[in-house]
C-alpha cells in the first residue's frame, strides 16, 4: 500500500477524447429524427390504413421493425455511447483505451444502422422482435459490440482512480450481458445471404426470444441509462448522489433479478406454468430495486429544487426518472397473470413501452445532450426558452400518447372477453373491437407528432448552439490526475499479496475472460437444441395430422415472416376464457413445434391466427389479402397487391426444406428432393379451387397461392 | 422445452458471474469508501476550471 501511495504523488496530464463524444451526440439527433418519423408514419398507418398505399416497402409490417430497431439501437444506442464515452473517461480519469477502436465502433455501428434501414423495408428479416436483422448484420453487430467492450474494459484497466464509480459498473454489465443475449438469440442456419431460419423452434424459440427481448430492455434500455443517470444527475445539480451506497445496492440487486423475468412476456401461453410463475415472481421483485434507484435519483435533486424550475437539463432528467418510476411500477403490475390477461396483446403494452421509451430513454437522452453540447463545444446553450418549449411539447406529446393508448388497450381488452347473458362473446366480430379504437390511434399519432415537433426544436437549438460556438483550434479537454499503479492480473497472482488486492487489479481482465468463456460456452450449448428438436416435443397424438409444413406452405410461411404479419397477428391462443371462446382450443406446444422461427407475436391489431386454417375458403383469403375492406368492412389491415404479381422461387424450396431438415424437422430425403414438384402440384390444386370460384388471373407461381396454403394449414396440427 | 436446459444454466452463469464479481469487488475494497467517490466525480476537469477562472479575471 505504502509503495503505491508514494507513487500517487506523481501528477499526470492527459486529454479526453471529446471528438468521439461529439460524433455520437450528433448521430443521436439524426437517428432520433429517423426513428420518430418512421414511428409517426406507422402510427398514422394505424389510423389511416390508406397510407400503406399498397407499396411493399412501406407497409406497416415492414416499417414497424424499422421503427423499433431505429428507436432502440440507433437513437438510444448512440445516445448511450455518447454518454458512456464522455462519462467513463472522466470518472476513470483517463482517455479511452484506443482511439482506433472508438472510431471503429462509431463507424461500424452507423454501418449496421444503415444496413438495417436498407434491409428491413425489403422484408429481409428473421421475424423475431427486436432481433429482426438477418445473419450477416448479426455478425457485424457481434464484432462491433466486442470492439466496444474491449475499448470499455481497456479503459477501466488503465484507469487512474482506484474506485470504479457505480456508473461504470452499469456500463460493464451492459456490455457483458448484451453480448451473451445477442449471440444466444441469433443462432440460426442461413439458407442464402439474406435468409436464415432460427435454430430454435416453437416454444423453445419463444423462450429464447423473450429471454433476449426482456433483457434487451433491461440491459440496453435500462442499465446503461441508469449509469448515465448516476453520472449526469449529480453533474447537472452539482451535488453528489443522495446515497452512493444505495446506488451500489441498486446495481447489484438489479443485475441479479432482471435475468429471470423473461417469461412474463409469455403468461397464460403454452409455456409450462412453472416457468411462467418464476418469471412472474422475479418481475414483481424487480419493483423494489427499481424504485430504490428512482428515489435515489430524485433525492439527489433535492436541495437544488430551484434548478428544476430554471435549468432545462434538470427538468428533463427529473421527468425521465419519474417515467422510469412509472414504467417500473407498471411492469411488475403487468406481470401479474390476471392483469396480464387483460393487458397482453393490447395497446396497454404499447403505452407501457412508450412511457419507458419516450419518457425515460428519450428525456434522459435529451437532458444529457442539453448538458453535453455546451460543455463539449465550450459555449452556452443557444436558447433556454426553446429547450423549455421542447420540454413541454415533449411532455404533452407523451401524455397524449400514453393516455390514448391506455384507453385503447383497456377498452379493447375488455371487449375481447366480454360475454353476454347467454355466455357468448359480446363482440364476436374482431373488427368491432378495432373500429372502436381507431379514433384513439389518431390521437396517438397526434401525440407522436407533438413529441417529434419538440425534438425538431431541439435539433434547431443544438445546431444553433454549435454554429455560434467559438471556433477553437484544439478542443480536447485536458485533465490532471496522479497515476494509480495498476499491475496485470497475472503478475499480481505471482506476487504474494493479499487476495483482495489482487482481485481488484485483476477485475477488468477477469470480467473479459468471463464474458468470452460465457459466449463460447453459449455458442456450443445453443447448438444442442438444433440437433435435438425432435426429442424436444413428444407429440402424443396422430402423427399423420402432425405433419410438418409442405414445401408450398413453408414458402407461404416465409412470406408471412417477410411481410411482418406477426406485428399485427398473434399465433398463440391463451388458456383464458376469452381466447378460447373466440379462437378455439388453447394452443399447445405441438402446434408450433416445427416453427423456425416461432410466430406467436406480441400484439393483436388483427385477430389471432393460430387456428385460422379452414375457417374460410381459399377465395375468401384471395379477396381478403387483395383488399381486406372488400370482405370485412372497417378493417385496418393493409392491402397486399404485390402478392398477386410476385412469384415464389420454387427452385430454392429444396434448399429451404433441407435447411429445415438439418434443424431437425422430420422430412424424408424424398420430400427434400421432390420439394419443387410437390409445391407445384399443391399450388395447382389451390388454383383449380380458385378458378372454380371464378378467379381468372391467378397463376401457380403467385405468392398469394403459397400464403393461402400456409394460412389454411394453421391450427390443423393435432389439437382439434 | 428442453431449451430451458440452456437458458437456466445461462441465467445461472450470469447470475453467479455477477455474484462472483460482487464478492470479489467487495473483498478488494471497492466498497470500503462509499462517500468520497460520489464527490470525486463533481471535481471538474482542469482545463475547464482554468478557462472559467480566466473568464472571471
Ligand atoms: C396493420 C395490421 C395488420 C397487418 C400488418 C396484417 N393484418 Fe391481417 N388483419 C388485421 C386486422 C385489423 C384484421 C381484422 C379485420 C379483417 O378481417 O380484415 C385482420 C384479419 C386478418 C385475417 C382474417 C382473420 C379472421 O379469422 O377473420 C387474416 C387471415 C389475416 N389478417 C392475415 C394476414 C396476413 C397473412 C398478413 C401478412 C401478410 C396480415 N394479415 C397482416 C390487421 C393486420
Amino acid at each position: 500500500m505504502s509503495k503505491s501511495d508514494s507513487q500517487m504523488e506523481h501528477m499526470e496530464t492527459f486529454h479526453y477524447d471529446d471528438e468521439i463524444v461529439k460524433r455520437f451526440t450528433l448521430v443521436t439527433l439524426l437517428w432520433g429524427l429517423v426513428a420518430f418519423l418512421v414511428g409517426l408514419y406507422v402510427a398514422l398507418e394505424m389510423a389511416f390504413h390508406q397510407l400503406n398505399f399498397g407499396i411493399s416497402f412501406i407497409t406497416f409490417g415492414r416499417l414497424r421493425p424499422l421503427h423499433t430497431n431505429a428507436a432502440i439501437f440507433a437513437f438510444a444506442g448512440n445516445a448511450i455511447f455518447a454518454g458512456i464515452y464522455y462519462s467513463a473517461q472522466r470518472v476513470l480519469k483517463t482517455r479511452m483505451f484506443s482511439d482506433k477502436l472508438s472510431k471503429f465502433h462509431f463507424w461500424g455501428w452507423q454501418a449496421i444502422i444503415v444496413a438495417a434501414a436498407l434491409t428491413l423495408p425489403l422484408g429481409l428479416t428473421q421475424g423475431k422482435e427486436y432481433a429482426e436483422l438477418e445473419w450477416p448484420i448479426d455478425l457485424m453487430i457481434a464484432v462491433v459490440w466486442v470492439a466496444f467492450g474491449i475499448n470499455l474494459i481497456g479503459t477501466v484497466i488503465q484507469r487512474r482512480v482506484k474506485h470504479i464509480y457505480v456508473a461504470v459498473w452499469f456500463y460493464i454489465a451492459t456490455f457483458v450481458t448484451v453480448a451473451i443475449l445477442h449471440v444466444v438469440n441469433s443462432v440460426s442456419i442461413p439458407v442464402s445471404l439474406f435468409k436464415s431460419y432460427s435454430a430454435y423452434a416453437g416454444v423453445s424459440d419463444a423462450l429464447v426470444q423473450w429471454w433476449y427481448g426482456h433483457n434487451a430492455v433491461a440491459f440496453f434500455l435500462t442499465t446503461p441509462f441508469l449509469g448515465l443517470m448516476y453520472y449526469f444527475i449529480p453533474k447537472a445539480v452539482n451535488r453528489p448522489v443522495y446515497s452512493y451506497r444505495l446506488s451500489v445496492v441498486h446495481f447489484w440487486t438489479l443485475v441479479f433479478i432482471y435475468i429471470w423475468a423473461g417469461p412474463h412476456h409469455l403468461l397464460n401461453s403454452a409455456v409450462p406454468d412453472w416457468a411462467q410463475t418464476v418469471g412472474m415472481a422475479f418481475s414483481v421483485m424487480l419493483w423494489i430495486p427499481s424504485w430504490g434507484g428512482m428515489i435515489n435519483g430524485l433525492l439527489t435533486i433535492r436541495g437544488a429544487w430551484d434548478k428544476l424550475r430554471t435549468d432545462p437539463v434538470v427538468k428533463f432528467l427529473a421527468l425521465a426518472l419519474t417515467f422510469y418510476g412509472m414504467s417500473t411500477f407498471e411492469g411488475p403490475l403487468l406481470s401479474i397473470k390476471s392483469v396480464n390477461e387483460l393487458g397482453h396483446y393490447t395497446d396497454w403494452i404499447i403505452a407501457h413501452v412508450h412511457s419507458g421509451a419516450l419518457g425515460w430513454n428519450g428525456f434522459l437522452s435529451f437532458g444529457m445532450i442539453y448538458f453535453l453540447v455546451p460543455v463539449l463545444w465550450r459555449t452556452e446553450l443557444y436558447s433556454k426558452r426553446l429547450a423549455n418549449l421542447h420540454f413541454w411539447t415533449g411532455t404533452i406529446g407523451i401524455l397524449l400518447y400514453v393516455i390514448s393508448m391506455y384507453t385503447a388497450g383497456i377498452t379493447q381488452g375488455m371487449m375481447w372477453r366480454e360475454v353476454n347473458a347467454e355466455g357468448a362473446l359480446a363482440y364476436p366480430d374482431f373488427v368491432q373491437t378495432v373500429i372502436r379504437i381507431v379514433p384513439l390511434y389518431a390521437i396517438r399519432a397526434l401525440g407522436g407528432a407533438v413529441y417529434l415537433g419538440g425534438f425538431v426544436v431541439m435539433i434547431y437549438n443544438i445546431l444553433k448552439t454549435i454554429q455560434l460556438a467559438p471556433k477553437a483550434e484544439k478542443q480536447e479537454t485536458r485533465d490532471e490526475f496522479p497515476r494509480f499503479v495498476q499491475k496485470s492480473f497475472f503478475s499480481e497472482l505471482s506476487e504474494a499479496k493479499s487476495f483482495s488486492h489482487r482481485m481488484l487489479e485483476g477485475m477488468p481482465m477477469i470480467l473479459t475472460v468471463l464474458a468470452v468463456v460465457a459466449i463460447s460456452i453459449g455458442s456450443v450449448i445453443s447448438l444442442a437444441p438444433m440437433v435435438a428438436t425432435n426429442a424436444m416435443v413428444q407429440p402424443n397424438y396422430d402423427k399423420e395430422l402432425n405433419r410438418p409444413y409442405t414445401p408450398l406452405q413453408l414458402a407461404g410461411r416465409d412470406i408471412y415472416v417477410r411481410e411482418g404479419c406477426y406485428t399485427c397477428h398473434s399465433q398463440m391462443i391463451r388458456k383464458t376464457v376469452g381466447d378460447v371462446l373466440r379462437y378455439g382450443q388453447e394452443s399447445r406446444i405441438e402446434d408450433s413445434m416445427y416453427d423456425h422461427p416461432f410466430q406467436w407475436g406480441s400484439r393483436r391489431i388483427g385477430p389471432d391466427l393460430a387456428r385460422e386454417g379452414k375457417r374460410y375458403n381459399h377465395l375468401w383469403h384471395y379477396r381478403h389479402m387483395k383488399d381486406p375492406r372488400e370482405v370485412v368492412a372497417g378493417s385496418v389491415m393493409p392491402t397486399y397487391p404485390w402478392l398477386y404479381k410476385d412469384k415464389v422461387d420454387f427452385g430454392s424450396l429444396q434448399k429451404r426444406i433441407s435447411a429445415m431438415k438439418t434443424l431437425g424437422v422430420p422430412y424424408s430425403d424424398e420430400e427434400v428432393v421432390n420439394a419443387e414438384t410437390n409445391a407445384r402440384s399443391e399450388a395447382e390444386a389451390i388454383l383449380k379451387d380458385l378458378s372454380a370460384d371464378g378467379v381468372t388471373h391467378a397463376k401457380v407461381e403467385h405468392e398469394i397461392i403459397a400464403l393461402i396454403a400456409y394460412l389454411q394449414k394453421l391450427g390443423q396440427r393435432g389439437g382439434q | 422445452m428442453s431449451i430451458v436446459y440452456v437458458l437456466v444454466p445461462f441465467a445461472l452463469l450470469m447470475g453467479f458471474g455477477f455474484l462472483w464479481m460482487f464478492v470479489a469487488s467487495a473483498r478488494s475494497g471497492q466498497f470500503e469508501d462509499l462517500v468520497t467517490p460520489a464527490y470525486r466525480i463533481l471535481m471538474d476537469e482542469t482545463e475547464l476550471k482554468k478557462e472559467k477562472k480566466n473568464e472571471q479575471v
